[in-house]
């Protein structure tokens, strides 16, 4: 494989997913209009120098609701993917260490989880918790427990089979403290990659859900949502379509190719790999 | 035979675990369900009604087996908001995601083989490496917004396609057709996406195999190696590809029969979502759940018809 373009993947994802940052943190400052205010005289309009990216339907500044919707949207990415890591770690962890009939239910329920398609799961939760921010996170969160718990599982898996691990135990150290600080730190990477593609998931279904009408309820600004808005109005204004779509897609991938990057990174500075010409 | 027993019954296992899910969850909520779904300032005797006909009184153990009974034999109770059998709701929107969904599936297969030949051929030119970078932006693309730039471009642009609204099969197959492309190319592709990035992979692999350099040594060029060799070695990955790209394709139909009014399964569970209508939710999320499990247990049983390999590996490893 060529070098280049694995630098290429990390390099575009730090980008993409810098300009958002920087747009997160000055949207806590500073944002052009009140995000909530309307104008009944300027709706629907297209971009100018008042209103940079114009006016939705309600006449609110389309700008100040992105940049305050990407609080949102990287609030709920990171609140749902620590939810889904700290569970998917603990039952993967537990699974790979102790193996025999504790693996088994866990991976049963895995595949039960894997048997719903798509934003299957996280409708079914809001169904029965209704939606709200906080249940938003509990529904995305739930949904990214799998790619956790099986990356861990097959991380203490191959792990607890080393020496030194055998001979902690010899020395009679506990299961959790081998678990917590002879295991877990070998996989800290592996994590760290998950972790960023599950961002990515994560926001894409946030996005998909609020859409539906389902995710972020007004009048909090959120991408999904303003899409769903916009698409009534395709013929006055497509400007409005067209944004939030291109700031989801941004975010999305920034974080795709930084996960995908970091783990090219990280696999390249591990020594030992076979390479096959 | 072990492999596929053993298969079996680690499905019945998951779909036992399926079922007690989605039957619990709805369990879960203090309260009186009835209640919860009729909203707060509902009509007392309405409530009531609700309360006989979900059988509160009765143990839970009773109700889950009563649910999942019937809903092996079909019956999955009434929809609250449309009073009507669950059962009917699906059977009257199944065609359309069919429909959606088979075309979709289409589309995504005649996207996904070409264009996967074409990067391995090619793999060292310029023009595959950004093909591969493509696919990685079509991957993070949401569907629904794919859908509304389409609309955008081939409706409210061009006025070429309809926007939306469907119209089935049996009426007028070119309508039907035209009503369902613009949603199945915002499904396939993110789907073809996806799946190119696994094939690529999957044919890059077995390109380093032994047999392929077997074969050039006997003096066949890469070309033809890989329409001979590789391609039929590759069919076996495929099936697990087929899978993913039916579960990625009805994922992603819920989303997209919004975006063109398509009154499909997807629509009327996003609909029950917005109407807290439970056994409506219930119903539509179970049968997907089994037709996803049925799925992927028959293309692990295929496999190993196809592929006996797996049958010995399978069974001396567990």
């Amino acid at each position: 494989m060529n070098e280049k373009r694995r630098n290429a993947n990390l390099v575009t994802g730090v980008v993409l997913v810098s300009f958002l940052l920087l747009m997160l943190i000055v949207s806590f400052f500073y944002l052009p209009y009140p995000p909530n205010k309307m104008d009944s005289v300027n709706t629907l309009a297209m971009p100018s120098m008042q209103h940079l990216l114009g006016t939705d339907n309600f006449g609110r500044d389309i700008l100040s609701r992105i940049m305050k919707g990407s609080q949102m949207a990287f609030g709920i990415g990171f609140g749902a993917v620590l939810t889904g890591m700290v569970v998917g770690v603990i039952l993967g962890a537990v699974a790979g260490y102790f193996g025999g009939w504790i693996d088994e239910i866990v991976m049963r329920l895995m595949d039960a989880k894997m048997a719903f398609p798509g934003v299957i799961l996280a409708l079914v939760l809001i169904t029965v918790f209704g939606n709200g921010i906080g249940n938003m996170i509990l529904a995305l969160g739930i949904m990214s427990i799998p790619r956790f718990c099986r990356m861990t599982r097959t991380g203490f898996m191959q792990i607890k089979e080393m020496e030194y691990i055998k001979a902690a135990k010899s020395r009679g150290i506990s299961d959790l403290r081998i678990m917590i600080f002879h295991i877990l730190p070998n996989i800290s990477s592996s994590l760290l990659v998950t972790f960023t593609l599950g961002i990515s998931s994560a926001i894409l279904s946030e996005a998909g859900l609020s859409f539906l009408g389902l995710g972020i309820q007004p009048p909090h600004p959120s991408w999904g949502r303003m899409l769903f808005e916009a698409q009534s109005y395709l013929l006055t204004n497509p400007m409005y379509a067209v944004i939030p779509g291109v700031m989801i897609t941004i975010l999305v991938l920034g974080f795709n190719l930084l996960g995908d990057g970091l783990r090219d990174y990280l696999d390249h500075r591990m020594p030992q790999r076979e390479e096959e010409a | 035979m072990r492999y596929a027993l053993r298969k079996v019954a680690a499905a019945v296992v998951t779909l036992f675990i399926v079922s007690l899910l989605t039957f619990g969850v709805f369990q879960i909520l203090p309260g009186n369900p009835a209640e919860i779904m009729l909203g707060v300032d509902a009509d007392p005797l309405q409530v009531e009604a609700l309360e006989q006909k979900l059988q509160i009184d009765k143990p839970m153990v009773e109700r889950y087996l009563n649910w999942v009974g019937g809903a092996i034999k079909g019956d999955l109770g009434d929809s609250i908001r449309y009073q009507i059998p669950v059962g009917e709701l699906l059977k009257s929107s199944l065609p359309v995601t069919v429909s959606l969904a088979l075309l979709s599936i289409l589309l995504t297969v005649v996207i996904v083989v070409p264009v996967s030949i074409y990067l391995v051929k090619n793999r060292n030119k310029k023009s595959a490496v950004i093909f591969s970078s493509l696919t990685q932006l079509g991957v993070s693309l949401p569907s629904f917004w794919v859908g509304i730039l389409l609309i955008l471009l081939f409706s409210v642009t061009l006025n070429l396609l309809p926007s939306g609204d469907y119209i089935s099969f049996s009426e007028d197959p070119m309508g039907s057709f035209l009503s369902l492309i613009l949603p199945s190319c915002a499904i396939a592709i993110g789907t073809s996406a996806t799946v190119i990035r696994y094939l690529k992979n999957t044919l890059l692999d077995e390109m380093t195999q032994d047999y392929v350099r077997t074969a050039r040594s006997k003096g066949l060029t890469m070309n033809q190696a890989l329409y001979r060799h590789v391609l039929k070695n590759a069919l076996l990955p495929s099936l697990t590809i087929l899978g993913m790209i039916v579960v990625d394709v009805l994922g992603g139909s819920v989303i997209i029969e919004n975006v063109f009014n398509l009154p499909g399964i997807g629509r009327l569970l996003t609909s029950g979502v917005g109407n807290r209508d439970f056994p409506l939710v219930q119903g539509i999320v179970f049968y997907l759940a089994v037709t996803v499990l049925v799925m992927n247990l028959v293309i692990d049983i295929l496999y190993t018809v196809v592929d006996p390999r797996i049958r010995i590996e399978g069974g001396e490893n567990r």
